[in-house]
């Protein structure tokens, strides 16, 4: 990304901005729920959320292209590895997902990486390796079958599943 | 050699050599579609022997038609052709085998004419054909060959090969297989399959139940092996299949997850990515001494390897300068460039089997293309946009393109599909490949033949 870019891309967002401003009182529901789902390319909703146990969810999201863990995605891992810690009999398995806006070949690549942050942030908080295993599934297993935003922003995720 | 054995096909005859004049008529393959030529395919001629032993045998009523269709067809897909109506010939396909009038086939614009017999001796398919140039007047070429009668597509597609050639001076692409992947289901849980089919789209075999996902098959451009990666027992790793005999095997002993495979130009080496703790690198592992060797070493994602002609150098993307990008490399790894610059994300490059060129997958502002550049990056041409479509494969004479494309779901999620097409070079004659079932990632043989 050149500097042209940043300043287009700087200016795009300025005038988006005033756009929706200007027509704030106009703004429809579906707008306004799409943004609580999405914050900066990466999903907040808990739509297709699963939990590992109460109040333990199984999967963080990822913007595009990015396997940058949020801050709310580290509170979710610290919590599977809080609850991992205390269930040391439990193996798991983190699959490593990538939306349809992606060659496959380099889609299995960016799973695998995804898979992998959320590994070594289990480990950071102290879960050993040997108990995680990752598998990537590219952008072969989405969970939702949209082509918009919103269902990309859902399959840009890392699942912990039980392994046994 | 050994092609030729397994393929139980025997060029025999040069009926007449080919004059070594300049003819009138020539197919001018870099302008595309815009004026195809037309020919005339007379349906091959067959005594009431042959006849009836072919229908016994195959259950075809006219096998001369039918391989004629072949030839027509093949020659229409390509987009340089125009095959004419066959309710407008005068002749008789026995007479104009053997003395065309050429009055008559000028009469309804043929300026090119394949005639041709077929009959059976001692339980092979013989075949003869001609090719005619009706303004000039004389025969361009004669040829004949036999084989067993279960081939009979084949002959239509060796003689499509031959008559492509002599009319644009290039080798043909006719007698070539695709393998791909066969899909079905709803689109979170899809079934894959390794498929296999003749380039004309018959002849469709399965060769995995769909037990498992597999994905990115690639042909060895010297044998009857494929390379794959199947996610047999949930472990993502690269695969080589014989497809005569069926028989698999895992690709190198790699504690992960490795994908993205491709031969060398010899089919001696399997070139693929693997993956390990969140990094993806670039090795080869020769088939015959087991050895690995790794190519790329970069924190960065490096995949979708593919050799140049002359094994000299490999491309790849990359998103070491921060979003995907295509490299070209020597083939140890050593002098890495980046050659795509343009707007947007460049992934998928294949080189061309010609060596000149590069073609590959472009996403820029949210739309997929198919394009090729120069392999120094230069001359970047885009053949075709659309919603999502990636991974072209050369055919083995570097002239047409297959890739496949996804269609955008509705608001409710619904009508996901995935079709093979190809486009030519010169981004004329775009056409959809009929496959039986839904299908991605094709990849095209090289000629079976000769």
């Amino acid at each position: 990304m050149n500097l042209s870019n940043i300043l287009k891309n700087t200016f795009l967002v300025i005038l988006v901005s005033l756009v929706v401003s200007a027509c704030a009182s106009k703004k429809t529901t579906t707008t306004s729920s799409l943004e609580s789902q999405i914050q900066g390319d990466v999903y907040t909703g808990t739509d297709t959320v699963e939990y590992l146990a109460k109040g333990v969810p199984d999967r963080v999201f990822f913007a595009t292209n990015e396997s940058i863990l949020t801050t709310k995605s580290r509170d979710t891992l610290r919590k599977q590895a809080a609850w991992l810690r205390e269930n040391s009999n439990v193996n798991v398995v983190i699959e490593g997902h990538a939306d349809e806006r992606g060659t496959r070949e380099y889609n299995l690549a960016l799973g695998e990486r995804r898979a992998n942050a959320a590994k070594d942030y289990l480990m950071t908080y102290g879960v050993s390796a040997d108990r995680i295993s990752v598998i990537s599934y590219g952008k072969e297993r989405p969970v939702d079958s949209g082509s918009n935003p919103l269902s990309w922003s859902k399959n840009r995720r890392s699942v912990t599943v039980k392994a046994n | 050699m050994k092609f030729i054995k397994y393929l139980g096909i025997i060029l025999i005859i040069f009926l007449c050599n080919i004059k070594n004049s300049f003819s009138l008529i020539e197919v001018d393959i870099t302008r595309g579609n815009l004026n195809p030529l037309p020919i005339a395919v007379s349906p091959l001629s067959q005594n009431k022997k042959s006849k009836d032993i072919f229908e016994k045998k195959l259950n075809i009523i006219d096998i001369g038609s039918e391989i004629s269709g072949v030839i027509e067809n093949n020659l229409k897909q390509s987009g340089l052709f125009n095959p004419l109506n066959k309710d407008a010939f005068l002749q008789k396909p026995d007479i104009a085998h053997l003395k065309p009038r050429f009055e008559d086939w000028s009469l309804i614009k043929a300026q090119a004419l394949i005639t041709g017999n077929v009959a059976i001796e001692s339980d092979k398919l013989k075949v003869e054909f001609r090719l005619w140039d009706v303004l000039a007047g004389r025969e361009m070429l004669a040829l004949a060959f036999t084989t067993v009668p279960n081939n009979w597509r084949r002959v239509g597609h060796i003689i499509t090969d031959k008559v492509y050639e002599r009319l644009t001076g290039e080798k043909g692409y006719f007698d070539t297989r695709i393998i791909y992947v066969s899909e079905e289901g709803p689109k979170t849980q899809r079934i894959k399959k390794l498929a296999i089919m003749d380039q004309d789209g018959f002849n469709t075999k399965y060769l995995t139940l769909g037990n498992e996902l597999v994905l990115t098959p690639r042909f060895n451009p010297t044998n009857q092996m494929v390379t794959y990666l199947s996610y047999f027992k949930n472990l993502p790793r690269v695969y080589l299949l014989d497809i005569e005999t069926g028989i698999q095997e895992v690709v190198g002993d790699f504690p992960g997850m490795t994908f993205a495979p491709r031969f060398s130009p010899d089919g001696k080496k399997i070139i693929m990515s693997f993956a390990k703790d969140g990094n993806s690198d670039i090795y080869t592992m020769d088939l015959e001494n087991r050895i690995v060797e790794r190519i790329t070493n970069h924190p960065s994602i490096d995949t979708s390897p593919s050799y140049s002609p002359d094994s000299k150098f490999i491309t790849f993307n990359s998103d070491r300068s921060g979003y995907q990008q295509i490299y070209v490399m020597n083939s140890d790894g050593s002098n890495v460039k980046r050659i795509s610059f343009g707007k947007g994300l460049y992934g998928t490059p294949v080189w061309s089997p010609r060596g000149d060129l590069i073609a590959f997958t472009k996403l820029h502002k949210g739309k997929f293309y198919i394009g090729v550049m120069r392999t120094d990056g230069k001359g970047e041409r885009l053949l075709t946009e659309n919603f999502y479509q990636e991974a072209p494969s050369w055919a083995p004479n570097g002239r047409v393109l297959i890739f496949y494309r996804e269609t955008k779901t509705n608001d409710k999620g619904e009508g996901f599909s995935a079709k093979l097409w190809s486009i030519d070079l010169t981004g004329y004659n775009e056409r959809m490949v009929s496959t039986e079932m839904d299908a991605s990632d094709p990849s095209w043989s090289s000629l079976l033949s000769n």
